[in-house]
Parts: structure tokens; C-alpha cells; sequence
């Protein structure tokens, strides 16, 4: 199958800034992928080559199988963006702002148009609001409006970058709601984050820019067991025992934790604090954190 | 799919000076009017520009031209710097519309609105000044080929400037000049001679001699002449223009 975005070998400078350095990534149809990295890695970079609005000096990007820069038409009508900066036209309404930009991709006004509108209005929670014009907007609420705009055409692929930056929580919640709808129906997302959770709980697949360098590309899963364990961690009354306590590192407040390379490792763990008279008064289990594996692999690159 | 992205642009490029069409419209209108009324007051028994023709009414579609040449840039110019500077160019740079697509919206919503306004100035003068329109068709012709002209001028700026103060300074220093010294308030035939041959190397005194040829049915020059130098000119901007946005010169980086 066709991927849904092809990137290869795409390099691009600024004067003597090596903005994207030999990127090569493939996205399937259908993917919820993550592009992470710290600020200044090259992500925004490589959406906006992808949309066009940066030209790379060497490599090709497709999306849908669709050259961005020799069949640039098919590709912009099959990617959505939202882009990391608020920005809107003061001169329209929510409503005119959506029907102009659904224009602009060669949609004509139609009642299928007005219904798709209409829904997406309502999925962003913006009905009430459609008619106001977009200065009276709070800046969540703008930036509700930009997905909604990046949706309008019903892009296969949609980009999102930074789309939850400075929104409340609900609205946090509510986007990721209908994002996971779009992705269940079809749609391929690349998703950009600072909120590593985010990424950790939606994404099937992560790639980790630094310096314009494509540093990890993995399933989540992947990446979280080969650079994340497991934790035990308790509060313990009495005192370990020499080889439990060469395997316990301690932690703040009195905690004490256990690497955990299976979690069947947890019962005798548990077992063993019991038999040598060991009370454990808390106990609890951290799952492997991608902030944890964003952290090591940064480092380590 | 491009004809119905090209006409959502050309009418949101009209919408917007539309929606604020006081400032874009009534404003300029009045300016004019301000303009005839103090000048035609001021030069009240001068010589006649042309046999049969007063100052006033030479006036007229001087003032139109001039309102509308400068309307027509300012409407591209100042929508695309605006939305550079905001960063909702994003919103048009982001579709699949092609260099002409822009081309050709921005430059007719100039032109549209340089119509409105232009014929606002007339329709306002005309009660001031009996002003006949001898030629209507060559008035139109030289009314869209001024104000695509200067529409397309000012695509080019609104690409070239990235802050206020530059296209103020493409305004001031290229735009003002080049309209105030193309005969709107005199007859080139009463300047001196090394100040006519300048005048005839400004392709503005073209546009305004060939506008108001359709009016009188008199000019400085052959509106011959005058068309061709104006459409050459039109030409070589669009050239520019269409060139700049291909390549996609500060949009694309």
C-alpha cells in the first residue's frame, strides 16, 4: 500500500543551520505516529516542507504517493495541518472562515459542505460560536477553529503540531477524542507534542528528531520496554536484606524502588520482603515512561 | 477544483475590502472630492486644459484615475503584508492554489475595487462638473489596465515589504511620486520640455492621458500610444508578478 507520507533523504539549511539532516521517515495509511523532540530539532521544519511552505534543498516528501512538489495540487488536498502558531483572518467569522477555506481546496458550497461544517463545529464544541467573528475568540477557541480548518477538506492525512499547546484540559480531551475518531475512520495522523504522554498513549509509532536527525523511529511499545523498565516502588518498615538491597535504588520520600524487567517478577519480589521479615506499607507499579526514553535517548545522541 | 479555489479567493479579497468599505471606499471617494473641490476653486479661471474643456472638469478623471490607481495597490499590498505579518497567509499558502490562482484573485479584487472607488469619485464630481464621457470603452479599457497595473504593484510589494514601514516607504517613495507626476492636475502640454519628456517616460501619465481621452475625446497623446505603453507596462509588472509568486519569493522558503 501506498504510505501516507514518504520522506526521504530530505535535507534543508538556513545559512549555516542544518535544519533537516538526511531525514527519512514512512508513515502508513492509518497511523497515529509521533514526531518528537526538543524545540529547534527540525519538527516544524519538516511539517512545513511537507505542506510545501519550506523548500528542502535535497530528498523528496509524498503524501498519498503524491510528490509535494511536482504534483504539489494532489498532495496539499490530501494533507491537513494545524499549525503550531495561533493565527486567523480578523476579517471573517468561525462559519465564513470554514466555507473560505473548504473553498480554497475546491469544495463548492453544497449541503453536504454546510452538514460537514456544521459537525465539525459541533465535535470542536464551537457551535455557539460560529457566527462570532474570530477576534472575539479566546485563543483556545482559535485554536479549535485551525483544526477545524485543517479538517474541512477531509484530508486522508492530517498534521498536527503542537495542537494542544496552552489548551485547557477538557478541550484537551475532547480534541483527542474526535482525533481518535478521524484515526479509527481512516485518517493517518502525525502528531507533534511536547506532552510526552500524549504521544504515549496515542501514538503507534514514535520518531525522535534532534539537531535535524531522525535519532529513534519505533513502535511505542518498542521503545518504551528497550529504553523504559517497569518500577516497583514501596515503603518498607524493617530493613532489607544484602541482596534485595543491591537490586533497590532509593527514591524521594522514603520510597524504594525495584527495576522490573517482566512484571512477573512482582510476586516473588513481594515474596521475598515477606520472608525476611520485611513490612511493605505502600506499594505501587510505574509503567515505562516515554519522558523517561525521551530523556535517555537525547542524551544519548 | 482550481476554477472554484481561484473565485473562493477572489471573493474572500473582496469580502475584505468590502466588509470595511468605508475606510476602502467612502474614504478614498471623499479624498478625491476634497481634492476637486479646494483645486478646482483655487485654479477657477485658468487657462483651459483642452479647447472647450475648464479645469474642473479636467480634473475629474484625473482625480478617478488617480484614486483608483493608488486603491488598487493599496488593496493587494495591504492584504498580503497583513496576512504575512499576522501569519494567516498560511490559509492560502496551505491549498492546492496554483501562482496564477493568486495572481489572478489578488489583482482582481484590486481592480474591483478600484472601480468602486473610481466610479464613486465620478458618480460624486460629476455633480460638481459636467464632465462628458465621449469614449466610454476607452475609459474602461484604461481604467482595468491602470488598476491591474497597479493591483499587480502591488502584489509585488506586499511580497517584498516584511514590515509596515517598507511598504510604506514602496508607497511613498515609488507610488506617490509616480501618480502625482502624471499630469492628474495639469496638461503636460504646459510643462517645459525636459519635464514633458520625463512625464513620458512615466508609464502612470499613459493611464491617466488615455483615461481621459475617453472622456473629452482629447489628450496629450494618441490614446494609441497610450495603450500601448500602458498595457507594455501591465505586462512586464504581471510578468514580474506572476514570476515572483511561481517561485514563491518570501512565501516559500
Amino acid at each position: 500500500m501506498t504510505s501516507a507520507v514518504s520522506i526521504r533523504g530530505v535535507e534543508k539549511r538556513f545559512g549555516s543551520l542544518r535544519a533537516l539532516d538526511q531525514v527519512s521517515l514512512e508513515i502508513e495509511q492509518g497511523e497515529f505516529f509521533a514526531l518528537l523532540g526538543p524545540n529547534g530539532a527540525g519538527k516544524t521544519t519538516l511539517i512545513s516542507a511537507l505542506g510545501g511552505l519550506v523548500r528542502p534543498d535535497a530528498g523528496q516528501l509524498a503524501v498519498m504517493g503524491h510528490d509535494v512538489a511536482a504534483d504539489y495540487r494532489l498532495a496539499r488536498a490530501r494533507l491537513g495541518i494545524v499549525p503550531q502558531e495561533i493565527v486567523f483572518d480578523p476579517f471573517f467569522s468561525v462559519r465564513e472562515t470554514l466555507f473560505i477555506q473548504a473553498g480554497y481546496f475546491g469544495i463548492p458550497r453544497s449541503a453536504a459542505l454546510t452538514a460537514w461544517v456544521d459537525e465539525l463545529l459541533h465535535k470542536l464544541a464551537l457551535t455557539v460560536k460560529a457566527d462570532n467573528n474570530m477576534r472575539q475568540l479566546s485563543g483556545g477557541m482559535k485554536r479549535r477553529v485551525l483544526v477545524a480548518q485543517a479538517l474541512v477538506h477531509r484530508p486522508p492525512v492530517i498534521v498536527l503540531d503542537e495542537p494542544t499547546a496552552g489548551v485547557d484540559v477538557e478541550l484537551r480531551q475532547t480534541l483527542w477524542a474526535f482525533v481518535r475518531e478521524l484515526n479509527q475512520a481512516g485518517h493517518t495522523i502525525l502528531l507533534t507534542t511536547h506532552y510526552l504522554e500524549e504521544a504515549q498513549q496515542l501514538c503507534q509509532r514514535i520518531a525522535m528528531l534532534k539537531q535535524g536527525r531522525v535519532v529513534a523511529l519505533e513502535r511505542t511499545e518498542d521503545l518504551l520496554s528497550a529504553f523504559s523498565d517497569r518500577v516497583l516502588r514501596v515503603k518498607i518498615e524493617g530493613s532489607l536484606k544484602a541482596d534485595l538491597a543491591a537490586r533497590a535504588r532509593p527514591a524521594d520520600d522514603g520510597w524504594i524502588e525495584f527495576v522490573l524487567h517482566d512484571l512477573a517478577e512482582v510476586e516473588p519480589l513481594l515474596a521475598s520482603l515477606r520472608s525476611t521479615g520485611v513490612a511493605v506499607r505502600r506499594m505501587e507499579v510505574t509503567e515505562p515512561d516515554l519522558e523517561e526514553v525521551f530523556l535517555h535517548v537525547m542524551e544519548t545522541h | 477544483m482550481a476554477g472554484i479555489g481561484f473565485r473562493t479567493l477572489l471573493y474572500k479579497e473582496v469580502l475584505r475590502f468590502w466588509k470595511v468599505a468605508f475606510q476602502t471606499i467612502a474614504a478614498p471617494v471623499l479624498t478625491a472630492v476634497l481634492y476637486l473641490l479646494i483645486f478646482a476653486q483655487a485654479l477657477r479661471g485658468t487657462t483651459e486644459p483642452f479647447p472647450g474643456v475648464s479645469y474642473a472638469q479636467f480634473l475629474v478623471p484625473g482625480l478617478a484615475m488617480m484614486s483608483m490607481l493608488q486603491n488598487a495597490f493599496a488593496n493587494s499590498s495591504s492584504s498580503l503584508i497583513q496576512s504575512k505579518i499576522t501569519g494567516n497567509i498560511l490559509f492560502i499558502l496551505l491549498p492546492p492554489l496554483s501562482h496564477w490562482d493568486l495572481y489572478w484573485a489578488y489583482l482582481l479584487a484590486s481592480v474591483a475595487r478600484a472601480i468602486a472607488v473610481g466610479a464613486g469619485v465620478f458618480l460624486v464630481a460629476v455633480l460638481m462638473a459636467d464632465v462628458p464621457v465621449r469614449h466610454p470603452l476607452w475609459g474602461l479599457a484604461f481604467a482595468l489596465i491602470g488598476s491591474g497595473m497597479l493591483g499587480a504593484m502591488g502584489i509585488i510589494a506586499g511580497l517584498w515589504a516584511d514590515k509596515f514601514d517598507q511598504m510604506a516607504a514602496f508607497q511613498n517613495f515609488i507610488i506617490m511620486p509616480l501618480t502625482f507626476l502624471s499630469g492628474v492636475f495639469y496638461s503636460i502640454q504646459g510643462l517645459p520640455p525636459v519635464w514633458q519628456a520625463v512625464s513620458h517616460l512615466n508609464p502612470f501619465f499613459y493611464v491617466i492621458d488615455g483615461f481621459r481621452f475617453g472622456f473629452f475625446g482629447q489628450a496629450d497623446v494618441s490614446p494609441w500610444l497610450s495603450l500601448a505603453v500602458a498595457s507594455t507596462a501591465f505586462l512586464a509588472v504581471s510578468l514580474v508578478t506572476v514570476g515572483l509568486l511561481k517561485s514563491g519569493y518570501k512565501l516559500r522558503h
